[in-house]
């Protein structure tokens, strides 16, 4: 045997660098450890801060003030016409009686001090005792006690928004005003309670009415339109794309456009949509059905990826043996296939769900940003939606319409964090059931 | 002695090169399926070069080779499993019982419910033991009724000798069975559909060798009823179940033979090489 040229190392020596190579890397994995640590840290300290900023703004949003009044119901002042009809509830005087509620306790003495007097109730409450009235005709002719919102000022007097101690010419309530607040706490009057107006109102100009009820009426229209369309056409896709089209240079462009489609800014489709539903298709402004198929054109790419991603995690195994036992290719996409790939697709319909809810950009280029007291009965009355509402609410001034902002925030999130929610207990619950 | 390099590796002499000719009885008396110039290329690669090989009805017959020699893709091609492949393409004729079933008025579905398919893997449905039976019948509307199906359920299990083990849970998933009565399952399966032809693609390759030695004994009681076709790496195995072996060599069909024949005296170099475990 010739002596060979390159000598191997000697068994000591190779022991010794490795070791001195493994402290390296330990060294390198410690410090990847940390850094990965340190990025989670970070983000959680940021979504603390962001809850804990929403929260401690928001959850006074969900409380107002309310002022409790003996109400003497007479029924020829309330119903001249005697027949509890809406017609003849606004032809009665409920302001009146309203007010002689008021004025019994407070015993405001001159015209003026009436107005001030008369400035606290909430301009809801009204049609808050018509809407009592009816609901339940006996109460006519009886003294009821009821408690109403009070006025925004009031509350954000009450709140201490507004200060004692500024000179009156610069507050929005004259020292006789806060002499009747005092009044009607003093008498225990004053209660601070969740705000009825917040879950069962909708837009108002007046932050004590205001409510997200039409906002979030027409979110679940919207959304009801957008999951009925981009669901079945983008599982249809889906399917066709993974399992039926050919693979050649069209199908391939296809993929690349979907892709593409995904990672289009949303206001884009927001012209879109604009663009055909409204303009060439002649759809009214403003409606949940164009929100739906505008989102809907918005989710669908997500739904698409996320089903083909699905459907390519079916065993081909599985398909072979539907095949090898004479199914056609329709039969192993809907006996085999499909029940295999739902809770991947269903996953991500619901992930693109809450994208949609969460929307705001694509509805404001169709409209959905009018100014609409009614709550939409149907996907062709106009409506709003929650994330535009909390847009609209940004914009006001009133301390109030702040808090309340926040707790559409709050409400917006928590719906959010239920689908979320949703989407992994269907991933648990469905997936692999062998 | 000869040379410890690899047989495969050295450049072949004249005796050693797959045959332009199979040698051997390629055809028989009463076939079931008879394939002519068979050619098959995935692309521009041809994995089956001009085979022609008659299959026997109510006989076992083994295809045997090195890997890639092409045998799997020639099981394929019979019940046109190959078609699902974009770029795989056929050429040549192969019929079953005298029909073309290449033939463009051939539809696949009653084609694949005459000639079954057993896989490498168990690959049982995620369904209940019942269902992953009852489906071929379902589907192709074998059973009338519920009583109808529950017998064809019955039977089949009883054939692939697997009745007594689960007749008790029909209802939990087949595939919380272990690997050789997934296998049984799976065989069971194919036979719901009442096949003339089995293919099976080495059937044994994933299973022990109790559950290997269950399968064997299910051909064996099998070959009565069914024309079987199995492809397998193990050559006791083809030597065990066979009634006929074809040995497939780089896309060609070198021999064919009676079983015994093959595995006592082959006629062929490489055949005698693969047999004696010089390559493989």
């Amino acid at each position: 045997m010739t002596e060979p040229t390159k000598t191997m190392l000697p068994p000591d020596e190779a022991a010794r660098r490795v070791e001195a190579s493994l402290a390296r890397r330990r060294k390198a994995e410690r410090r990847f450890h940390r850094m990965g640590l340190a990025g989670v840290l970070i983000a959680l300290t940021f979504l603390v801060i962001l809850f804990a900023s929403i929260f401690s703004r928001g959850i006074p949003g969900f409380f107002q003030y309310y002022v409790e009044l003996e109400v003497q119901l007479e029924a020829a002042r309330l119903d001249p016409q005697g027949n509890t009809s809406v017609e003849s509830l606004y032809a009665g005087d409920a302001r009146g009686v309203l007010r002689a509620a008021l004025f019994d306790i407070l015993q405001p003495s001159g015209r003026s001090a009436r107005r001030d007097a008369g400035k606290i109730l909430s301009a809801g409450a009204e049609q808050r005792l018509r809407k009592m009235i009816v609901a339940d005709p006996a109460l006519l002719d009886t003294t009821q006690t009821i408690r109403f919102a009070v006025d925004e000022d009031i509350d954000s007097f009450l709140r201490g928004f507004i200060l004692r101690d500024t000179p009156e010419a610069d507050r929005r309530m004259n020292e006789r005003m806060i002499g009747f607040v005092d009044q009607l706490q003093a008498e225990d009057r004053i209660h601070y309670q969740l705000s009825d107006y917040l879950f069962f109102g909708s837009a108002s100009r007046n932050a004590e009415m205001a409510g997200i009820l039409g906002a979030l009426t027409g979110s679940i229209l919207t959304l009801f339109i957008c999951l009925l369309v981009s669901f079945p056409i983008g599982v249809a896709s889906a399917i066709y794309l993974e399992e039926i089209a050919p693979k050649n240079r069209i199908t391939e462009l296809i993929e690349i456009n979907i892709n593409n489609l995904a990672a289009v800014p949303s206001v884009v489709f927001g012209i879109l949509g604009l663009a055909i539903f409204i303009n060439l298709f002649g759809l009214p402004r403003s409606i949940p059905l164009v929100g739906g198929l505008v989102l809907a054109l918005m989710t669908l790419p997500t739904i698409i990826i996320s089903s083909r991603a699905a459907i390519r995690a079916v065993p081909p195994s599985i398909k072979d043996a539907a095949l090898g036992i004479g199914a056609s290719r329709i039969q192993v996409i809907f006996h085999h296939v499909l029940p295999l790939a739902m809770p991947g697709m269903l996953t991500g319909t619901i992930i693109g769900m809450a994208q949609a809810l969460g929307e705001t950009a694509p509805l404001l280029m169709i409209g959905m940003v009018a100014f609409i007291v009614d709550i939409p009965g149907s996907v062709t009355d106009p409506g709003t939606v929650l994330p535009v509402q909390i847009f609209m609410w940004a914009d006001f001034a009133e301390r109030m319409f702040v808090q309340k902002t926040s707790a559409a925030i709050i409400i917006l999130l928590a719906f959010l964090i239920v689908m979320n929610a949703a989407a992994v207990w269907l991933r648990k619950k469905l997936e692999r059931r062998w | 002695m000869q040379e410890n390099t690899p047989a495969i590796a050295e450049p072949l002499s004249a005796d050693r090169q797959a045959p332009d000719k199979t040698i051997g009885e390629l055809f028989v008396d009463n076939p079931r399926m008879s394939a002519r110039h068979v050619n098959i290329w995935y692309g521009d690669k041809q994995a089956i070069d001009d085979v022609s090989l008659d299959i026997g009805a109510s006989q076992v017959i083994a295809f045997i080779g090195p890997s890639g020699c092409g045998k799997s893709t020639f099981l394929r091609c019979l019940n046109r499993m190959n078609d699902g492949i974009d770029i795989c393409r056929t050429e040549g004729d192969i019929q079953l019982d005298g029909q073309d079933i290449y033939d463009s008025s051939i539809d696949v579905v009653p084609l694949r419910a005459r000639v079954g398919m057993v896989f490498q893997k168990p690959n049982p449905f995620p369904k209940s033991i019942y269902d992953n039976i009852a489906y071929g019948p379902r589907i192709h509307g074998m059973a009338s009724n519920r009583a109808e199906l529950d017998e064809i359920v019955e039977a089949s299990l009883s054939r692939a000798g697997l009745w007594e083990e689960v007749r008790d849970r029909l209802d939990q998933p087949g595939t919380g069975l272990s690997g050789g009565q997934q296998q049984r399952l799976c065989i069971a399966r194919t036979i719901a559909v009442s096949p003339e032809v089995i293919l099976m693609d080495e059937p044994c390759s994933a299973l022990d060798p109790i559950a290997t030695a269950r399968i064997e004994e299910l051909i064996h009681e099998l070959r009565e009823s069914y024309t079987i076709v199995i492809v397998t790496h193990s050559m006791q195995q083809a030597a065990r179940v066979s009634d006929r072996t074809a040995y497939f060599h780089l896309g060609k069909l070198v021999e064919v033979g009676e079983t015994r024949q093959i595995f006592t005296n082959p006629s062929h170099e490489l055949t005698k090489d693969y047999i004696t475990g010089r390559f493989g």
